[in-house]
């Protein structure tokens, strides 16, 4: 188990302020000055050689990421960092208790984060359900601005910073990060084409980098410890800890920070009090929130939670959002819920997901129930497959996904729903 | 998609909001919102400026509040808008009501990993007393409204009413806030089970034991 002078989110529960005073007290904000004297590409070098990949589902390594930036402005635009807060995805807390409990960490990761990209502002994104979240963010931030560690000569580091708070309005495609910079410039959250992509033309078209909050929050701890210290965790290509949130039938659900690469056992049954009834009570877990295809219980007991250890098992990291389900789960009824969350989520610019959201939704909804032949089965399967791959953004991947897993590993269940179903309208008709 | 248009635009309507601006302290908080943004680049603040409408709305009849047509014309005309983009991003937005809603909109997660923790049960809770999705009760109190993940999940099931989320229900435990909003008391928000901080596992923490009592500082075992 990750010892606890090793986890970065020292709060996480909240049981101390999230206050400026606390914060420095944990240590946040200590000589940041001297962070940013090592550099912009110092900085990004740190990033790289930790191996810190993007938090926020993607897991893309997230020194490279900002090293696409600019590194002069030969046309006088600006460069922006925005912060995906838009924690949307089923299965996902913890950006929440990030923002909540520890929003010095994020802020300051934004300096550092900002500066290293050369971004001359931060915007933060944060879902518009996270009412009380954002207020204590925006508390954060004009403490902050009091204390001189951002804004003009940030931190006395000479250099000018400033971050903003935008409140999104319950949509979860602004997660997507061009829907958010569309967002962001006042319209509808709807996905750009890419290319060009962000870190050429992004926010009011320029370059822009998009972080999760995890992703920037742990950067200044990563800094003052050294890219080694980070990288002593986890597998090759899976360095880091990882903020964990674990939810549906374990006996304690809860959000944990623990090393990549946990077994999953080890994860449930150290922080989670185990499986509700009992290992053998398992039925299937979704490894990584809503968009990733679910893993039935014998593959995942044993498996290490990370970004390549679950896609060996045709699933994802995703955000480390893990959704279990014990034996007395409805399955069909679980998988069906998720289709309605995508039908209802789709932003409607792309026909196979607009359409293809819905009708699979009701497909799933007869699949449920029974009230279908068994062809069809295969139909929605290759139904999911025409919207896979077939729209400007992930949400029509995020949609098939679930089903298709549903039906890699629980065929037999919802054959067994259609002869019951057929069975018994036959007897009624004899 | 979600499918949602503006409530029809009717001599009543007109009367009752042609003449809709924001008050003072929320003229105060627009241009406030409208500064965090470049010059020139205003609409940005579209969506705060609907919020903010929303809220005065609300404060003015009080409810959770709503966007009637004039007053999303009004926001159109503070951001020297055409009124057709902000209609756009009036209705894109789950959060901004399109028809009066109560005092206080119940709004339950049935989302997955509220599901799998009973949130239809809460479902059952509110129809009890006499909610159903989509309508104002005839008290004037609930509006009920099925959300999609919220972000509590590791606190779930949950309800966010208004401003707050509560966490960790139970049908006896909603029932409970609803008997405490219903008698104009303001119940704990957050979780709902006795001892439990935020989403720590129940019975306390695995990790981090050191920080319960007191802030402690880390550093020093680096």
């Amino acid at each position: 188990m990750l010892a606890d002078k090793d986890r970065i989110f020292t709060n996480l529960y909240g049981f101390q302020d999230w206050g400026l005073k606390a914060a420095q007290q944990r240590g946040d904000w200590d000589d940041t000055k001297s962070l940013i004297a090592r550099g912009q590409d110092s900085i990004i070098e740190e990033v790289k050689a930790s191996g810190l990949r993007g938090r926020g589902g993607a897991g893309f390594p997230t020194g490279l990421k900002w090293s696409f930036m600019p590194k002069e402005s030969k046309d006088g635009r600006p460069s922006f960092l925005v912060i995906n807060a838009d924690e949307s995805e089923p299965g996902s807390c913890k950006d929440r208790e990030i923002i909540r409990h520890d929003p010095h960490k994020l802020i300051e990761g934004a300096l550092v984060a900002g500066f290293a990209m050369r971004a001359r502002a931060a915007y933060v994104y944060i879902r518009g359900e996270y009412i009380r979240e954002a207020e204590t963010l925006q508390a954060a931030i004009d403490e902050a601005y009091d204390a001189g560690l951002i804004g003009k000569n940030a931190s006395k580091s000479g250099y000018d910073f400033d971050v903003f708070l935008h409140r999104g309005a319950g949509a979860y495609i602004c997660g997507e990060e061009t829907a958010m910079i569309e967002s962001l410039e006042g319209k509808k959250g709807q996905p750009r084409l890419k290319p060009p992509f962000p870190a050429g033309a992004g926010l009011y078209g320029c370059p822009t980098t998009v972080n999760n909050v995890e992703s920037i929050a742990v950067v200044p701890t990563i800094l003052r410890r050294g890219a080694s210290w980070f990288a002593s965790f986890g597998r090759e290509n899976n360095k880091g800890t990882k903020l964990f949130q674990i939810s549906g039938h374990v006996n304690k659900p809860c959000v944990v920070e623990e090393a990549l690469s946990i077994p999953f056992s080890e994860l449930i049954e150290k922080h989670c009090g185990g499986i509700r009834g009992g290992k053998d009570n398992l039925l299937a877990v979704i490894p990584g929130g809503s968009s990733v295809p679910l893993v039935p219980a014998e593959q995942i007991w044993d498996a290490p939670m990370d970004f390549d250890g679950l896609k060996d098992l045709g699933s994802g990291l995703g955000t480390a959002g893990v959704i279990v389900m014990d034996k007395s789960t409805d399955i069909v009824r679980a998988i069906s819920r998720l289709s309605y969350f995508y039908k209802h989520e789709s932003c409607g610019q792309c026909t196979p997901c607009r359409e293809g959201t819905g009708w699979m939704w009701r497909m799933m909804e007869r699949l449920r129930t029974g009230d279908a032949a068994i062809e069809e089965i295969d139909m929605l399967q290759q139904v999911t497959k025409q919207v896979e791959g077939h729209t400007i953004c992930a949400l029509g991947d995020a949609a098939a996904w679930p089903i298709q897993g549903l039906i890699r590993h629980f065929r037999p269940e919802l054959e067994r729903r259609i002869e019951e179903h057929n069975a018994k309208f036959a007897e009624a008709a004899e | 998609m979600a499918d949602r248009s503006p409530a029809p635009d009717t001599p009543e309507l007109r009367e009752r909001w042609g003449a809709f601006e924001f008050n003072e302290s929320y003229r105060a908080k627009a241009d406030k919102a409208i500064a965090r943004y470049p010059e020139g680049r205003q609409k940005s603040a579209v969506m705060p400026l609907l919020d903010l409408a929303q809220r005065q709305v609300g404060e003015e009849t009080n409810t959770q509040g709503w966007l009637p047509l004039p007053v999303i014309e009004y926001v159109a005309d503070y951001l020297d808008m055409p009124v057709i983009r902000v209609l756009e991003v009036a209705t894109f937005y789950f959060m901004y009501n399109m028809k009066p809603v109560g005092k206080y909109h119940v709004q339950v997660c049935g989302t997955t990993p509220c599901m799998l923790r009973g949130s239809d049960g809460l479902f059952e809770t509110c129809k009890k007393r006499g909610m159903s999705k989509g309508h104002v009760s005839e008290d004037g109190l609930w509006t009920l409204t099925e959300v999609e993940c919220m972000g509590n999940c590791a606190t779930a099931p949950m309800v966010q009413i208004n401003d707050d989320n509560y966490e960790d229900l139970t049908p006896e435990r909603l029932d409970a806030i609803l008997d405490a909003l219903a008698a104009g008391e303001q119940p704990k928000t957050g979780t709902q089970i006795e001892g439990k901080r935020t989403s720590e596992p129940e019975g306390g923490p695995t990790t981090l034991k050191d920080m319960v009592d007191a802030n402690h500082d880390y550093r020093g075992e680096w």
